[in-house]
């Protein structure tokens, strides 16, 4: 027999309305957006990668990437005048990792300001054990429709060294340290700490409800 | 809880993978996306590929595999092996993989380590020791342990961290094979010194190993090759056990 990757076989949803729509990852050369790409073709998507305005603001949803060091990150978005462009976008809006603490007023990452759609704190996690928070954990105290069909406690995959506190805005915790945010939500925006695109059969179940949002 | 991670290791050669992998289920056993897929749906938290692939002409077919392997996998992987440049990393990167690891070349050039990090980020740069106790000291080896250097193992993994290493994989030589454990006193002695996460290798040979390394050496990953390819020790069955001895694990 072959095996074939938990998800696919699974999937139940209504794959035309998914299939039909304009899914654009936002590509400013902060990090590997490869696996996020590779996670909506397996949903039978082909996203478009782009930095370019008209393109963003055309697609009926927005995925915002982002690993490596939010200075960076910060100074690339403003290079293409993405940092203008996003929190003006109407259309679901999906930022993930780096692309959430991004979402947010500011960091203490290099003391970095960020683009203000969460009105949220980026901080540091204290040395009390190992950083960056790496692995699977557990999401806790679910909210909203990113989470429909996941259950408490199911684990996602996360990489990280700065996080951001729970706030009114969290719709997902974890608990690593402290109990932070593992999502956000305002409005058309949404944030993942984790990744879903690594996070096995809970990341399609997520990417799947953000697509059918 | 933040879990413990179990993850397979993967030997490829020319684009394939090797080494008396033997599912009789496996169309090809050779074929990575299959077993790649097949551990991740066994539970897997990781996966790690070293190529073996002893000539530079056929680097090209790891790059390949590893964008076969990215398309399909949701689960994060590691590629390891003949890796000694940020342009060597990049193209594995691109092509999809989570992270890499980096060996010898990291001990003959450490400043390899920092450039990655501020490049690509600590988060995907794994650096990969494998080292000896004899006389009463660690000493690291390179060139998959036939060449000895000098260098302590405690000094070594101290600078790896703080040139921007994400992530410590330690192979025990002494251990290596033996499926008698783990090096659990210096891991334990290891984790404790440092703060990026530690991976156990080199020793597994039942169950009770896994708990010991989680327990008694304080790592945060356990990593190992035949027990699983010969189904010795099946995920599923690993896990549960571990999860009845209250070691978190991902279910």
């Amino acid at each position: 027999m072959i095996y074939l990757i938990p998800g696919i076989r699974d999937s139940h949803l209504s794959l035309n309305k998914m299939k039909d729509q304009k899914i654009v990852i936002i590509d400013y050369d902060a990090g590997n957006i490869q696996s996020v790409k590779y996670a909506f073709e397996r949903l039978g998507i082909t996203p478009v990668v782009s930095n370019d305005e008209e393109v963003i603001r055309s697609a009926d949803k927005v995925i915002f990437p982002g690993v490596g060091e939010a200075a960076w990150a910060m100074n690339s978005l403003r290079k293409n005048g993405l940092d203008q462009l996003i929190p003006q976008l109407t259309q679901p809006v999906l930022g993930i990792c780096l692309g959430m603490q991004l979402m947010c007023e500011s960091s203490e990452e290099s003391n970095t300001k960020g683009l203000g759609i969460f009105p949220l704190q980026v901080k540091r996690f204290t040395n009390e054990r190992k950083v960056p928070h790496m692995g699977w954990n557990q999401l806790e105290e679910l909210k909203g429709s990113l989470f429909k069909g996941v259950s408490e406690m199911e684990f996602a995959y996360f990489v990280h060294s700065y996080y951001v506190p729970c706030s009114e805005e969290t719709v997902a915790s974890c608990d690593y340290i402290l109990n932070f945010s593992a999502s956000l939500q305002k409005d058309n925006f949404y944030a993942c700490q984790f990744h879903p695109e690594k996070s096995g059969e809970v990341g399609v179940r997520i990417l799947e409800n953000f697509i059918n949002l | 809880m933040l879990s413990k991670r179990i993850i397979p290791c993967l030997d490829v050669k020319d684009g394939r993978t090797v080494k008396g992998v033997n599912f009789v289920d496996l169309r090809d056993a050779g074929d990575a996306v299959e077993l790649a897929a097949y551990y991740a749906e066994q539970g897997a938290d990781e996966l790690v590929f070293l190529d073996i692939t002893a000539t530079h002409e056929k680097r090209k077919t790891l790059v390949d595999l590893v964008q076969k392997v990215a398309k399909e996998l949701n689960i994060p992987f590691t590629v390891g092996g003949g890796i000694s440049t940020p342009e060597d990393v990049g193209v594995l990167l691109n092509a999809g993989a989570d992270k890499v690891s980096i060996n010898s070349s990291a001990v003959r050039n450490p400043k390899l380590i920092s450039d990655l990090a501020s490049r690509f980020g600590s988060q995907c740069v794994v650096v990969a020791v494998d080292a000896r106790f004899a006389d009463g000291k660690w000493e690291v080896y390179l060139n998959g342990g036939r060449l000895a250097t000098g260098i302590d193992l405690f000094d070594w993994i101290l600078e790896a961290e703080r040139l921007g290493a994400g992530e410590i994989l330690f192979t025990s030589m002494n251990h290596d094979g033996t499926k008698n454990g783990f090096a659990n006193e210096t891991l334990a002695k290891l984790s404790e010194m440092i703060n990026i996460p530690i991976i156990a290798s080199g020793g597994a040979g039942n169950m009770e190993h896994f708990a010991d390394t989680f327990t008694e050496g304080k790592a945060d990953a356990a990593l190992a090759a035949s027990v699983f390819h010969f189904k010795e020790i099946e995920i599923p069955n690993l896990k549960n056990y571990l999860k009845s001895k209250n070691i978190p694990v991902r279910i």
